[in-house]
């Protein structure tokens, strides 16, 4: 006689039909801070042990830290961008990258970007006046954050049709989509990682030899910091990197945004009268509805121990960002969406030196189009609650956002 | 009037001053509104301007990245106070609980916070310290003034000191290709607070950026004509400087507590770990309270010994501590138990250090490369983990800190991805602590127990170039 196992939790939260509300099972998660699973890896649910693993330089980002790396090989490329390697290898192509991002090289670019992004959201919003239905996906919270990393990376917004495919498959790597037979998504991951690595090196090709242009494709190439300079590879799987990662997130940053504002009109309210509000509002978010909700595995370079629980060298653990985020046990009344929390130190972007690289531009992006969208709909109503989400458990958001306004 | 109900009438229109209108002060304020009490609020400062965030004077602002006038501290809230600015507190009765202003004025309290911190320690010789060109940084005029002096492009600066302060203000003056000479008493700079490891690779990161760099000498004297000349030191040497920075670190402002009866010293104000003050006799006091970098408190995790910190973080949190203990009953009081953090920003490299690294008797590196400066380095104290320090590496001190919170043992045996070429444990070899505190600081009187009291023994000045704490 066999038994058919009950599902774990986290099986539960993989599953499709838990996407529109995952948070009644991460508080189940919860109950064991850290849960050995049935394949010998390990699920780390509360705010302040996802907090300390983050921390813990024995906590590797390498796939080849883990005992049974399986597809994490795939996930990152080879050579694997900086989100996939531990230091010092990771510290330097990090910096490399900031250089032409952040602070103390670049302290104003992103600052500087704000005149166009705020064209680019009038732009997108100009097109919505006067339909009395919009999908905020397709016509809004997509096609700003593309067009703004194209410009920035210097790929041209033209292709998009051409990599939005490849991007696609490669995030599913990410995902355990059970319709989906696993070899299959993994040889089409490959495929679409190796195209996409493959595009990105033409258009690195036709940089060389012609003047540095003002874009991160460039820069990069032409780079001569106190690091020397990434190699063609190191570059590509930047651009690689950021790429992916500047399209995929965003767009459910602002989506959750919309959303969580429209089921909290108080809220939107107060923000049309208050647009400086913004800024907390878009941190609260940032707890309250992250748009990455699971890192999915990490491995523990030595023995770790966390909650009394000894994680042994090798094994794989998950990191539930979203459920430490509305851990009780750190945020007071944590399925509250309260913009006006204080010391919100969300896990939103993570944390430790994995910490989002492209933080400060997702935040000014999100500020800018919640701030332009609640100014210019009138009186907009949800057509659908819950929406229909994007199959990933990952990279949470939903997939259509239709609102009806006027 | 039961104490619950005293408690709730002082909260509503109580009278609270804080004298320090600094960091630790502005911060206590806003705690004290965010904690719900509603009564007069009074905050006292020496300087006229309002409250500004110093980190900036030795760095951004020798720069020339920021004003020296542009580094006002963000208000978290309205903090609906009086403010008395530009009169500095000159006593205190704490029988009459009241405090005496210079200008004659006397302000009552029922509850009085002190955070009247540091300041700068003045170049011994009244005469030298007199010349133009003759700095030290503390305050922002002090910052400004500087600034100029730097914008002018001297030929050369003599910095005095190699502690935080002094080679930060160095590495400004590198990096504004000023020539400067840093001048230390001990071997290395940066040894009195992280030991002689880093001071040693302190030392390599100064010179490498083009430092005239000398140890184990003494300033003797500073020549001038009226404006600053010339400096001897005590191996012989002498330079041409137009520029003197002295860095000799800070000065405890506690004089106007003198014949107050707190316990109050050149260490500071001795307060209990909720922040409240000690008199004279050791005993705990239930009005006053102390915060910021005048105050010296017992850390439960280093023994309960005395620490006084200057770090930036300390004041901040200690300062919502004490105004959290101020209006809240005696069930509810909050221990100051936070890790000391500091950091610092010289040559590039970002340094910050979490724990006591004083009472280390062992130092080894943890993770990163010494010869590439960049790495974590672990303190040890009989066998575990009391403090650590990174170059360029502060996003692992979070790790560090709960090491050291758990009594982690020392040193740290398990591998990292990012292993270090060599992990042994070297002595941390800190200059003799006997140094920095020698000499008695109380005597006690009498023989019964209901008699017995203690009474300080005045310091006599202090000798030039001391060591400082």
């Amino acid at each position: 006689m066999t038994v058919a196992q009950a599902p774990s939790t986290l099986q539960r939260i993989l599953d499709y039909s838990s996407r529109a509300d995952p948070y009644p099972l991460y508080a189940e998660l919860r109950g064991r801070p850290v849960a050995r699973q049935e394949d010998g890896g390990y699920v780390v649910s509360t705010y302040r042990e996802i907090s300390t693993l983050l921390h813990d330089p024995h906590l590797s980002s390498d796939a080849h830290s883990l005992e049974d790396p399986g597809p994490a090989l795939a996930e990152f490329g080879d050579p694997p961008a900086f989100i996939g390697l531990d230091p010092p290898r990771h510290d330097r192509l990090r910096r490399m990258a900031m250089r032409h991002f952040g602070p103390p090289h670049s302290p104003t670019l992103i600052d500087d970007m704000r005149p166009d992004l705020t064209a680019i959201v009038t732009g997108l919003i100009e097109n919505l006046a006067g339909r009395d239905q919009i999908d905020v996906v397709d016509d809004f919270a997509y096609p700003f954050p593309v067009t703004v990393i194209c410009h920035l990376l210097g790929v041209p917004r033209e292709d998009e049709p051409r990599f939005h495919r490849w991007v696609e498959a490669i995030v599913a790597l990410l995902d355990f989509d059970p319709a989906k037979d696993p070899q299959e998504r993994l040889r089409e991951g490959v495929q679409a990682r190796k195209d996409l690595r493959h595009y990105l090196a033409e258009l690195l090709r036709s940089r060389r030899g012609r003047p540095p242009g003002d874009d991160l494709l460039s820069r990069l190439a032409s780079d001569e910091g106190p690091d020397g300079r990434m190699t063609d590879e190191e570059i590509v799987s930047t651009a690689n990197l950021l790429l992916i990662a500047g399209h995929e997130t965003t767009v459910n940053l602002i989506t959750n945004g919309v959303l969580t504002l429209l089921r909290h009109p108080e809220v939107l309210e107060r923000l049309r009268r208050e647009p400086e509000m913004i800024i907390r509002t878009v941190e609260e978010l940032l707890r309250y509805e992250p748009p990455v909700h699971i890192i999915p595995w990490r491995a523990a370079y030595s023995d770790l121990t966390v909650a009394g629980v000894t994680i042994p060298k090798g094994s794989r653990i998950t990191l539930m960002l979203a459920s430490g985020n509305r851990d009780p046990a750190y945020f007071r009344d944590p399925d509250r969406f309260d913009p006006d929390r204080r010391d919100n130190r969300h896990l939103g972007f993570g944390s430790g030196i994995h910490l989002c690289f492209g933080a400060p531009l997702a935040r000014l992006e999100t500020q800018i189009a919640l701030n332009g969208l609640v100014r210019h709909l009138k009186n907009p109503r949800l057509v659908a609650d819950p929406p229909p989400y994007r199959q990933s458990a990952v990279l949470r958001g939903p997939r259509h956002l239709l609102v009806r306004q006027g | 009037m039961s104490s619950e109900q005293s408690l709730k009438a002082f909260r509503r229109d109580g009278r609270i001053v804080i004298v320090g209108a600094s960091l630790a002060g502005l911060r206590a304020a806003e705690a004290l509104r965010d904690e719900g009490f509603t009564g007069a609020l009074t905050l006292i400062g020496d300087e006229a301007c309002e409250p500004y965030d110093r980190p900036p004077l030795s760095k951004q602002v020798l720069t020339g990245w920021v004003p020296a006038d542009g580094t006002a501290l963000p208000r978290r809230r309205e903090i609906g106070a009086e403010w008395l600015l530009g009169v500095a507190a000159s006593g205190l009765d704490l029988a009459g609980k009241r405090v005496r202003l210079a200008d004659g004025r006397e302000i009552p309290y029922d509850r009085l916070l002190i955070t009247t911190g540091v300041r700068a320690r003045s170049w011994p010789d009244e005469a030298e310290a007199a010349l133009d060109g003759v700095f030290v940084v503390r305050t922002r005029d002090d910052s400004g003034r500087l600034r100029e002096r730097l914008d002018a492009g001297p030929g050369r600066v003599l910095v005095i000191g190699a502690g935080f302060a002094g080679s930060e203000i160095a590495s400004v003056c590198r990096e504004r290709g000023i020539p400067v000479t840093v001048a230390e008493v001990a071997e290395a700079p940066l040894v009195g607070a992280l030991g002689s490891m880093i001071g040693s690779i302190a030392a390599d990161l100064q010179r490498a950026h083009g430092v005239d760099l000398r140890c184990g000498v003494r300033v003797t004297r500073l020549e001038g004509d009226g404006r600053v000349r010339r400096a001897h030191f005590s191996d012989g040497d002498a330079i041409d400087a137009e520029v003197v920075v002295v860095a000799l670190g800070g000065v405890r402002n506690t004089e106007w507590l003198r014949d107050s009866g707190l316990a109050a010293d050149r260490w500071g104000v001795a307060c209990d770990s909720g922040c409240r003050a000690f008199d004279i006799n050791g005993l705990v006091t239930d009005d006053v309270f102390v915060a910021g970098d005048v105050a010296r408190c017992p850390h439960p995790v280093y023994e309960y010994r005395f620490l006084s910190l200057e770090h930036w973080a300390n004041a901040v949190e200690q300062a919502q501590v004490a105004a959290h203990n101020m209006v809240s009953p005696p069930t509810d009081r909050w221990p100051h138990l936070s890790m000391p953090t500091f950091w610092s920003m010289q040559f590039g490299v970002n340094i910050k250090s979490v724990g006591v690294p004083v009472m280390a008797d062992e130092i080894a590196v943890t993770q990163g490369s010494v010869e590439e400066r960049r790495f974590v380095a672990a303190y040890g104290y009989r066998g575990r983990v009391i403090a650590a320090v990174s170059f360029d590496n502060a996003k692992w001190l979070d790790h560090y800190r709960q090491l050291i919170e758990t009594a982690a043992p020392f040193p740290p045996s398990c591998p990292t991805p990012d292993r270090p070429a060599d992990m042994k444990p070297v002595p941390a070899d800190f200059p003799d602590p006997v140094v920095i505190t020698h000499g008695a600081t109380v005597l006690v009187t009498g023989h019964e127990p209901s008699e017995r009291r203690v009474a300080f023994v005045r310091p006599g000045p202090l000798k030039p170039q001391e060591k400082r704490s």
